[in-house]
């Protein structure tokens, strides 16, 4: 494998995290209900998660007690802000210090555990042998990578092509309207707040199962569950849009590492090479760009003018005039 | 917060489905103790759930919350240093509490005191020899802080006003590279002898404590304020001046309220985008100059234990009233010192989060009275 292959292999296994819970974030944001608790629910999916594989020894056990324990924040959230009405971004940035705080309070000692069982990885027969497509895509990935390439076009057909998704639509962009058509706007929108909410605990769950197995602290998601969200926004709020940036940035994290270990570049010295202190340079850059991310999606909606679901971020007051 | 007085409706709002519904009545008159009581009401209920989780994972809440109180509030020594750890929380309470005050959310004020304290450490490594008068040194050394810290509140202003980019994002973002920015300096240029850290600061450069005045005064000896939280209160005060006293704070308070109509009135909102931003930041980056030059007396590697993320939940505990973050302030200052008395580490943050949640859980009750029908 190559230089380039083995970023993308990589950045297509890190991206997977990304991805769900960039998908989350997604069907929350259509439905009109704005989470910034991912960080928060991919911690508490991340913890849950591991400590239930180290307590029963059974990875997939694991799995679905991390996709649960972020369900149940998000519950927290939907409560707050669909039934209580509170305002979205002060409770999404609570339910990112709770999250985190249980997390730590739930993992302590969980640093420690060994032998715990991961998620099995596979390699698709033939396509694995492609060149470059093979190993990037197919050769040696987590189960989840592969319920990752599902998910994408399923959320595709679901959002643009069936009822339902039709119905999602129409609560994000005008719920008075829905409502007049008997949707039940209350209803819907706590049920796509809780289903970002279990797609945000299982991209922690594949964090701590399989990806970067282990629990590390808050460190552990690394700040993904911010750059979810804001790979929505450079989305436009579509699902394609939202895997290809997941895959991207997955790829980014491997390039800062191993940016370092290469000694020339078309035959100039690397600096980040030579320098070791450069590397925070490095380490800067999935962020930076994250800014440049949000900048082009923004342009984007500008020029458009489209992009956020009209109805995102208010609450909903049925029989209330001025609300959307 | 402006609700509209909804007419007489044949039934009241569907809530989700449950064995029972819920009905939200817009309350017309707010009594005056109400939200008093439901500020207090909801630190309770935040301390009992706290209480709950400490006993589910083993714990002993009763000793756990008694060695906070103790290690915080117990003597005039570790008051003094709860005073210290108060100091941050204000200044970058007030740095999130102007922006939240126009409804802007500025989440960077971490990054913003990061930058704070390494303009602060700029003007000692460049400028002077280690001889300068103090005269000299802090007030330069709070300029560059508020300089840069401001620089940092520029940025996402700048992409907010002009390019309508979510400042949410860009200000964490902002955070993160900070970090790693002032990484650089401590493992790099500025290292010691190769350790994550600056040299000391000359004593020219160290903010006054009550401590250096004990030969003068007995009972000050080990006192560890400093002159940072004088800062502190006086931003305060200024921040109070400027929101009830200013044309600027008028149409701060007024965008908050209602930006269509600051619009029509004339209130150039990007601009005030990107001066609340920069006050923000300089606000904050003073507060990371004086943890700097008062407490740590160099500049390394995480110098904060998360104050600018503490300061979001200050500001909203404080009702975003810029008095009522010096007493937040104080009491979140005596969490983290006493938090570092007891395991698990998290109970601080996770009570934290329980807590803004049951404020914001609260604050309903302030605007409705809550119906509980039975579902038909």
């Amino acid at each position: 494998m190559n230089f380039w292959a083995n970023i993308f292999s990589a950045g297509v296994s890190n991206g997977t995290a990304l991805l769900f819970a960039t998908m989350g974030e997604l069907l929350a944001e259509r439905a009109g209900v704005l989470n910034l608790g991912v960080e928060g629910m991919m911690l508490m999916g991340a913890v849950a998660a591991y400590g239930t594989a180290a307590a029963t020894g059974d990875a997939w056990l694991g799995l679905l007690a991390g996709m649960l324990a972020g369900g149940f924040l998000s519950l927290l959230h939907a409560v707050v802000v669909i039934s209580l009405r509170a305002d979205q971004v002060v409770s999404g940035l609570a339910l990112t210090f709770l999250g985190a705080g249980l997390a730590l309070v739930l993992g302590e000692g969980l640093a420690s555990a060994r032998g715990v069982p991961t998620l099995p990885i596979y390699s698709i027969p033939l396509l694995d042998q492609m060149p470059f497509f093979g190993p990037v895509f197919f050769d040696n990935k987590s189960v989840l990578v592969f319920v990752g390439y599902l998910l994408i076009p399923i959320l595709w057909f679901y959002i643009y092509r069936t009822r339902a998704g039709l119905h999602l639509r129409a609560v994000g962009e005008y719920p008075a309207a829905a409502d007049s058509l008997g949707i039940d706007v209350y209803a819907l929108r706590y049920f796509y707040v809780l289903a970002g909410g279990v797609l945000a605990g299982l991209a922690g769950g594949a964090i701590t199962l399989s990806i970067t197995p282990g629990w590390f602290s808050e460190f552990t998601t690394s700040g993904y569950g911010w750059i979810a969200i804001a790979l929505v926004i450079f989305a436009q709020w579509d699902p394609v849009r939202a895997a290809v940036g997941a895959y991207l940035f997955g790829s980014l994290r491997r390039f800062t590492l191993d940016a370092q270990g290469i000694q020339n570049v078309f035959g100039i010295a690397n600096p980040f090479f030579y320098d070791r202190n450069l590397q925070f340079f490095l380490e800067m850059l999935p962020y930076a760009l994250t800014i440049l991310a949000l900048l082009i999606g923004s342009r984007a909606a500008i020029r458009k003018r489209l992009g956020a679901p009209a109805a995102l971020g208010l609450p909903f007051v049925r029989g209330e005039r001025g609300t959307l | 917060m402006t609700e509209t007085i909804s007419t007489p409706k044949p039934r009241p709002a569907r809530g989700p489905r449950l064995p029972f519904s819920v009905a939200l009545e817009p309350r017309l008159r707010i009594p005056k103790w109400l939200p008093w009581a439901t500020s207090l009401g909801s630190v309770a209920l935040a301390l009992l759930l706290t209480a709950l989780i400490l006993l589910y994972v083993g714990g002993n809440p009763l000793t756990s919350f008694r060695a906070i109180y103790l290690a915080a509030f117990g003597n005039l020594g570790v008051f003094s240093d709860t005073l210290v750890k108060a100091t941050p929380l204000i200044l970058t309470g007030l740095a999130c509490l102007l922006p939240f005050r126009m409804r802007l959310w500025n989440i960077g004020a971490e990054g913003q005191f990061y930058l704070g304290a390494w303009g602060a450490t700029l003007i000692v490594e460049t400028l002077f020899g280690k001889d300068a008068s103090p005269w000299l040194f802090i007030p330069l050394m709070a300029l560059s802080g508020f300089g840069f810290g401001a620089l940092w509140g520029f940025i996402p202003g700048l992409l907010k006003a002009r390019l309508n980019v979510n400042e949410i994002i860009t200000t964490l973002m902002l955070n993160y590279i900070a970090l790693f920015f002032v990484a650089y300096w401590v493992f790099g240029p500025w290292s010691e002898r190769g350790f994550q850290m600056t040299p000391t600061f000359p004593r020219a450069a160290w903010l006054p404590r009550l401590a250096d005045y004990a030969t003068v005064f007995k009972p000050f000896s080990g006192l560890t304020v400093h002159l940072g939280f004088v800062f502190a209160v006086l931003a305060c005060a200024a921040v109070w001046y400027l929101l009830t006293h200013t044309r600027f704070g008028y149409e701060i308070r007024l965008i908050g309220d209602n930006p269509n109509a600051a619009q029509y009135a004339g209130v150039r909102i990007a601009l005030m985008t990107i001066m609340v931003m920069m006050l923000a930041g300089g606000l904050a980056g003073l507060g990371g100059m004086s943890e700097v030059t008062g407490v740590v007396h160099r500049l390394q590697d995480r110098i904060s234990p998360g104050y600018g993320f503490t300061a979001i939940i200050v500001a909203w505990l404080a009702k975003l009233n810029p008095w009522a973050v010096i007493p937040v302030a104080i009491l979140f200052g005596g969490l983290i010192i006493g938090s570092r008395e007891i395991q698990p580490s998290g109970i601080a943050r996770m009570l934290q989060g329980i807590l803004l949640f049951t404020l914001i859980s609260s604050e309903v009750l302030n605007r409705y009275r809550i119906k509980f029908e039975r579902a038909k």
